[in-house]
């Protein structure tokens, strides 16, 4: 049994704790439950089959604005804030990872810590997504509060945002599905050891994190 | 300040906080397009228009501000009735209650508006051809009682609901549809039969009408339950300014 137990920690590497891989399934439920109701309040065909437009939008207002609540739970985790930061944070080798990337149009593994420059940019991107749509929604689900010429603006911000969300969300979809590895540290916590090598090598895992002065 | 002489860990010392400022610069452009988007939406309203004009797969239509109508309805699923089971009635406070097939209401004398249409959430479409029988029309043939003052529709959706007093539904723009652009109104379109009242937000044109019952005083319909004004003219209500469809 320990020799089992040994031969795992060998070979697997713990990248995220349980309150992060919650963090990241809430989210998940979340934004797929408010960008599918979106798209059946949005797209003609399917509000032709789903109807209930009442519930419908109550379902979408809420999903939508409950988004930062696990990510400001998470916040209690020091683990949590600790990839925050890392997320967060550009080093050097990250502007040579967009630069490989816009010159070679391939993703250079071997200019990655724990989250590469991609990465970096899609967590940023969400925030500021999540809370331009937070506010502009707002502005909609409660039109006292704003004259009508802010609505229209509010309207013209979410309904395009909603559409550049849509395919971002779709290449993170596509890149996670390419990458079982990468799944199974979302979904266990645990990598392989070569899986970081091959994907994350500037990303040293038995060190302490480094800690900011 | 920067993590002590490490050679291989590339991510020691405080890096550059591009994470925050991207969210911060979302955040202004965020602020910037609610300040100018209604002006940017109208030029776009136009670019889109002459290209969804020559877009034969209608992909353009699902762009912002790109199509026509969007379907909007409250009931789990389109309701479906024709030639042999639509019935309208006509009830409440008259002297002649009625009910009509379709062909007894194609039989009464028809009315042909072009108008925009206006919906409450900002879409508008521009002169759409609806034709059938003003409500006065129905009104007169039933008799209205003198201490009715207003109707309330109801829908064979089982849900929706909506009500005109008794001096708007006499406008001679307050139709009971029976086509939308020369064809018959489709189910989607709330056919057989919908309300179509002209001058006001589309909300009040009841989709798939059933029942005209005549009310001693207003009773708000379906969703002015939820905030929307019963009285739903265009332009004068719901806090919008839109130019008057009628």
């Amino acid at each position: 049994m320990a020799g089992a137990e040994n031969s795992r920690a060998a070979a697997m590497v713990r990248r995220f704790t349980r309150a992060e891989t919650w963090v990241h399934r809430s989210l998940a439920w979340l934004m797929g439950v408010c960008a599918f109701t979106a798209a059946a309040l949005y797209v003609p065909q399917l509000a032709e089959i789903v109807g209930r437009r009442r519930l419908v939008v109550t379902v979408h207002e809420w999903s939508g604005i409950l988004l930062p609540v696990p990510v400001l739970a998470g916040l209690v985790s020091r683990a949590f804030r600790a990839d925050a930061g890392r997320l967060g944070r550009f080093f050097p080798h990250d502007w040579r990872w967009l630069r490989a990337l816009v010159r070679t149009r391939r993703r250079e593994p071997s200019l990655a810590g724990k989250f590469n420059a991609g990465q970096k940019l899609y967590a940023a991107f969400s925030v500021g997504a999540v809370l331009v749509m937070i506010g502009t929604g707002v502005l909609m689900w409660f039109p006292r509060l704003s004259p009508l010429f802010w609505r229209t603006g509010a309207t013209f911000v979410h309904d395009w945002l909603a559409l550049l969300i849509g395919v971002v969300i779709a290449g993170h979809v596509w890149l996670a599905a390419k990458d079982p590895e990468a799944r199974r540290g979302l979904r266990t916590g645990h990598v392989p050891r070569w899986w970081i090598r091959q994907e994350h090598p500037l990303w040293k895992p038995d060190r302490p994190p480094p800690h900011r002065k | 300040m920067a993590g002590g002489g490490d050679q291989e860990s590339a991510e020691e010392g405080r890096g550059s906080p591009v994470g925050r400022r991207l969210v911060l610069g979302m955040l202004g452009l965020g602020v910037a397009g609610v300040a100018y988007g209604a002006g940017i939406q109208d030029k776009l309203d136009n670019v889109l228009a002459s290209v969804s004009a020559k877009d034969p797969t209608g992909v353009t239509d699902l762009l912002p501000g790109g199509g026509g109508f969007r379907f909007y309805s409250v009931s789990n699923s389109i309701p479906h009735r024709g030639e042999s089971d639509y019935r309208l009635t006509v009830g409440g406070l008259v002297d002649r209650p009625a009910t009509y097939r379709l062909s007894d209401l194609r039989a009464l004398p028809q009315t042909r508006l072009t108008r925009d249409v206006q919906c409450v959430t900002g879409w508008r479409v521009p002169k759409t051809v609806f034709s059938g029988v003003t409500l006065s029309t129905l009104l007169d043939a039933a008799g209205v009682r003198s201490e009715g003052t207003a109707l309330r529709f109801t829908c064979f959706d089982g849900v929706y609901t909506e009500s005109l007093t008794l001096d708007q539904a006499r406008r001679p723009d307050m139709l009971v549809a029976l086509t939308m652009n020369d064809k018959p109104v489709t189910a989607a379109h709330g056919g057989p039969v919908r309300l179509y009242a002209a001058p006001m937000y589309f909300y009040k044109s009841a989709k798939w009408l059933s029942g005209i019952t005549v009310t001693k005083d207003v009773q708000p319909g379906y969703w002015e339950h939820y905030g929307y004004d019963v009285d739903g003219w265009v332009g004068k209500s719901n806090g919008r300014s839109d130019d008057p469809t009628s």
